[in-house]
């Protein structure tokens, strides 16, 4: 067993883990936080996609081990925009009916998130391209595409 | 918007608003509650040892070495089973073919699960699972239909079931040809094979069971959990108020979520021997083995026509694959399929043949659209068919063939005692997709296009489908194995003038609760936002049926209505009451209760709730908790949904890559209940439609092994495999339910794959391409095109 030391949407959390154990597992078994799912064991659908010290990943594909000393935001761990019910990409996904089923959502939304926090202003195509690694069954894209440019468009200044 | 309105004071209708979804604000911030987001204390994980032998004698399994490792509690074979009945579902007469819920014996495909490992962790699980060592005597491996049958022809060749004596189940038999087809002036003939797919909801299936003194608790990723229930409390010969069971949060179904699968039966009846609740979880893996497949149909079809295209004629044998156990559901797609191979078109005579095949591999149930897909694509293809060789435009074909808006209700050739067709507009839905696609300008493009070596091939393509949903009129689903056809709904109004809506059907992202909440906030004149919507639980909902055949809003919806008007009626008797008024005198708003003419009295809403639990306010006759409705709705037929597609495709004449460069769908479900929803089960099924024409397919080798058990193999598209979809729609309201809607799950995945196969094919035909069979991968378009070489 090894002891890591993980900063989780912004509070310290430490535990003895099996080498093997993945990120997600740590999540989703250790800290409860079961926001973060797992939708395949290929790193093909993304439904894990969290954020490790600002970077999306998928958190199937980390192991805890790996991610001790960084810091991981959840899809929990988004904060409100001001004037919104919900962070501007997740008010998007609302707006624009961008799930359905919502299992593949929180991974979606967070690969959203790190796109519009490289990209504030991505066209079509660049929304389409840089979501290649998260599946979703049950929309055909097409809304959660509307939700992006929705959430680039209505995302506060910053 | 709406609550904008509602602030004015004048209120608009619910039903046909894009109101924004209910579901959403758990799930959009990872409060949503999936079975494995579950845990209970002291819960265990099962996994199961799976076969990897298409078919074999198990000569024995060894978990010795499996037994000692870390955190192993139990390790079950068929054996520790024997007390168990088979997985329900089949009726005692194919009983050589009911499934045990382990391998007994032989296993019939690769995944076939042959031992279960319980253990404190999934990790430990696993690790002992690989440890189980199985020890197989292979036997001859069939896996596809056309082995299956080739071993019949041999009175020595392999049987998959012995006991059986044939591997193939005639449900329909073969007719000799009719005169109107050998008499017809032109005849044509096809096979055409429609792909395995596999269904992928992105949450695999999951379970968890807890058998307590005082009864059995699960929660499973099921699309119809009252249908477990039963089932379960039949299987272990329980009385129903000692099992509960509970579908939560369903992450996608797509017809795999109500198929019976052993941990359903095994998670319980382990948790009863060790006392402690029980949890299965698949990898994906798993369930690309294990979660039944769909379509893998072969279609053997002939037709007879004249030179106007008029079709004289239609012959069709379905070979339907079966894959290992059969499935109830799986025994009936080939019915739809041979009911709906006439499509939207009056043909005169229709002549069709299923046999149902057993094969080494998964079995093969629903996947959205289950049998109507295969009947639409084959109809669809052949109308292109008949329309190329005949040199006549496949739209001119379609409208010499149509069923006209005033023929309804038209009774199907190919069974006009089940099959009539409700209502529909064909010819004007083509109109409609004509004028967005802008078609005669697209034909003039084409020419002009493919004359062109520098641009990509053009190829346009069209389909006019139809599909049966609305599931169903009294024995329709009783043949599925399912308790009953119709549907319930229980409204309650609290004493704050709140409602709770129970509703039967079970939903996995359809948005239920917000159209059900529309329905009945119309009917009964509530707002919006003080009705809740519930379901998926049988202690809440004591009966229903489930969410399957384009049936949640068909049915139930139609069946909250029914409960709404109760609801209201009561109301108005209240409320003329208490106002003394005549109830003929009293107007209904989101706000309350008026009497006409004197809008300055009113009631509101929780001052009627209120009196409708206090005896002394409310009229004679009427007692306590009045204001509670339920309805079990029985339907008088099927609905049928239709539509009309167009597909417009751009191939790389170098790589033979097919790029979808418009998508245009015309939709007729009748009544739309809420825009936004439907758009988003159009999308979805349209995804999965385009996605089998070109990039899904479920393969196996020559010995039953899968090709494509990961989704590393097996193409599920992204975002950049998709375009985007422009959307149209007419409107014939059923007649057959109170709301005119007829369902709009499946319609996407029935109506798209002929839309792009005709559409690749078109592109294809200067090659000589007359037919194409799915997926059109680059590979097998470059091979069309005459392998090219060359760059772009």
């Amino acid at each position: 067993m090894t002891e890591v030391n993980i900063s989780v949407n912004g509070a310290h959390t430490s535990a003895e883990v099996a080498p093997r154990t993945l990120l997600v597992h740590y999540l989703r078994e250790e800290l409860g936080l079961t926001g973060t799912h797992v939708g395949c064991d290929t790193s093909n659908c993304g439904a894990c996609t969290v954020h490790l010290d600002g970077q999306a990943v998928k958190s199937c594909t980390v192991l805890a081990v790996q991610a001790d000393g960084f810091a991981v935001t959840t899809i929990e761990g988004l904060q409100p925009a001001e004037g919104m019910d919900y962070h501007p990409v997740q008010q998007g996904f609302h707006e624009c009916h961008g799930l359905q089923c919502g299992y593949c959502t929180p991974g979606m939304v967070m690969a959203c998130v790190a796109l519009l926090d490289e990209n504030p202003h991505p066209t079509e195509v660049e929304i389409r391209t840089s979501l290649e690694g998260n599946l979703c069954r049950c929309t055909g894209y097409q809304m959660i595409v509307d939700s992006v440019l929705w959430a680039a468009e209505h995302a506060p200044a910053k | 918007m709406w609550q904008a309105a509602h602030q004015r004071g004048k209120r608009m209708s619910l039903v046909g608003a894009a109101v924004k979804r209910k579901e959403d604000p758990n799930l959009l911030v990872g409060r949503g509650r999936f079975v494995d987001d579950i845990k209970l204390p002291g819960a265990l994980f099962m996994t199961f040892v799976r076969s990897t032998e298409a078919h074999a004698r198990i000569l024995s399994i060894d978990t010795n070495e499996a037994t000692a490792m870390p955190g192993v509690v139990a390790i079950y074979t068929i054996d520790d089973f024997a007390d168990l009945p088979t997985i329900p579902g089949l009726p005692p007469e194919v009983a050589p073919l009911h499934r045990p819920v382990l391998a007994k014996g032989t296993v019939r495909f690769v995944g076939d699960p042959v031992a279960v490992v319980v253990a404190e962790d999934r990790y430990q699980a696993a690790d002992a699972a690989e440890a189980v060592l199985v020890d197989y005597d292979p036997l001859p491996v069939l896996p596809s239909i056309d082995t299956s049958l080739a071993a019949m022809a041999d009175p020595e060749g392999t049987r998959i079931y012995p006991d059986l004596q044939t591997n193939a189940l005639p449900i329909f038999p073969e007719e000799p040809p009719a005169p109107e087809l050998l008499n017809a002036p032109m005849r044509l003939a096809q096979t055409f094979i429609n792909n395995r797919c596999s269904a992928v909801p992105i949450e695999p299936l999951a379970v968890i069971a807890d058998w307590a003194p005082s009864g059995l608790t699960v929660h499973a990723t099921f699309q119809a959990p009252h249908h477990l229930r039963n089932q379960l409390t039949l299987f272990f010969g329980i009385p129903q108020h000692e099992c509960r069971v509970i579908a939560p949060d369903v992450g996608g179904g797509f017809g795999s979520k109500i198929c019976f699968y052993p941990e359903f039966f095994l998670a319980p009846a382990i948790s009863r021997k060790l006392g402690r609740p029980v949890k299965a979880a698949q990898t994906r893996t798993e369930a690309m083995l294990h979660m039944h497949h769909g379509r893998a149909q072969r279609n053997d079809v002939e037709v007879g026509f004249d030179a106007t295209g008029k079709v004289h004629a239609l012959r069709v044998h379905t070979y339907q694959d079966v894959g290992s156990y059969p499935d109830p559901t799986g025994m009936g797609l080939g019915v739809l399929t041979s009911w709906m191979s006439c499509g939207v078109y009056a043909i005169p005579v229709a002549q069709t043949a299923l046999t149902n095949v057993i094969t080494n591999t998964t079995p093969v149930a629903a996947y959205r659209g289950a049998g109507r897909p295969e009947a639409s694509f084959l109809i669809e293809r052949t109308m292109d068919m008949i329309a190329d060789e005949l040199g006549l435009d496949p739209a001119a074909v379609r409208y010499t063939n149509f069923i006209q808006a005033d023929q309804f209700p038209y009774p199907a050739a190919t069974n006009p005692e089940a099959v009539f067709y409700d209502s529909g507009n064909y010819p004007a839905a083509l109109d409609e997709l004509k004028r967005m696609m802008g078609y005669d300008a697209l034909l003039a493009e084409q020419t002009a296009r493919n004359a062109d070596p520098s641009q990509p091939l053009m190829g346009i393509g069209l389909s006019c489908w139809l599909e049966i949903a609305g599931f169903g009129p009294n024995g329709s689903l009783e043949g599925f194995g399912h308790l009953g056809s119709w549907e319930s709904a229980q409204i309650r109004i609290q004493p704050d003038g709140t409602a709770i809506v129970s509703a039967g059907t079970s939903p996995h992202g359809q948005g239920n609760a917000t159209a059900f909440a529309q329905i009945a906030g119309d009917a009964m004149g509530i707002d919006f936002d003080a009705i809740h919507v519930r379901f998926g639980d049988t202690e809440t909902q004591q009966q229903g049926i489930g969410t399957m055949g384009s049936r949640a809003i068909a049915v139930c919806g139609d069946a909250i209505k029914k409960a709404s008007v109760q609801i209201r009626e009561r109301a108005v008797q209240i409320a003329a009451h208490m106002l003394e008024a005549a109830p003929e005198d009293i107007e209904v708003s989101a706000d309350g209760f008026a009497v006409r003419g004197t809008p300055a009295v009113t009631k509101s809403w929780a001052d009627v709730a209120t009196a409708a639990f206090q005896p002394l306010q409310l009229p004679e006759g009427m007692g306590a908790g009045t204001l509670d409705a339920t309805v079990f709705n029985e339907v008088p037929n099927f609905s049928f949904p239709s539509g009309a597609y167009g597909c417009i495709v751009g191939i790389d004449r170098v790589t033979g890559d097919v790029n979808i460069e418009r998508y245009v769908v015309v939709d007729d479900c009748g009544t739309v209940i809420n825009p936004l929803l439907a758009e988003g089960q159009v999308h979805g099924g349209v995804a999965q439609g385009i996605s089998q024409a070109l990039y899904e397919h479920f393969t196996y080798d020559e010995n039953g092994q899968p090709q494509t058990s990961t989704l590393v193999d097996y193409l599920v598209p992204a975002a950049s495999d998709l375009p985007s979809y422009e959307s149209g729609r007419i409107v014939t309201p059923t007649p057959v339910n109170s709301l005119g809607a007829k369902g709009i799950g499946e319609s996407g995945a029935v109506g798209a794959p002929p839309a792009v196969v005709n559409a690749v094919v078109d592109a294809l035909s200067g090659f000589g391409v007359r037919h194409m069979d799915m997926p059109c991968t680059p590979e097998k378009v470059w091979h069309a095109m005459g392998q090219p070489t060359g760059s772009n």
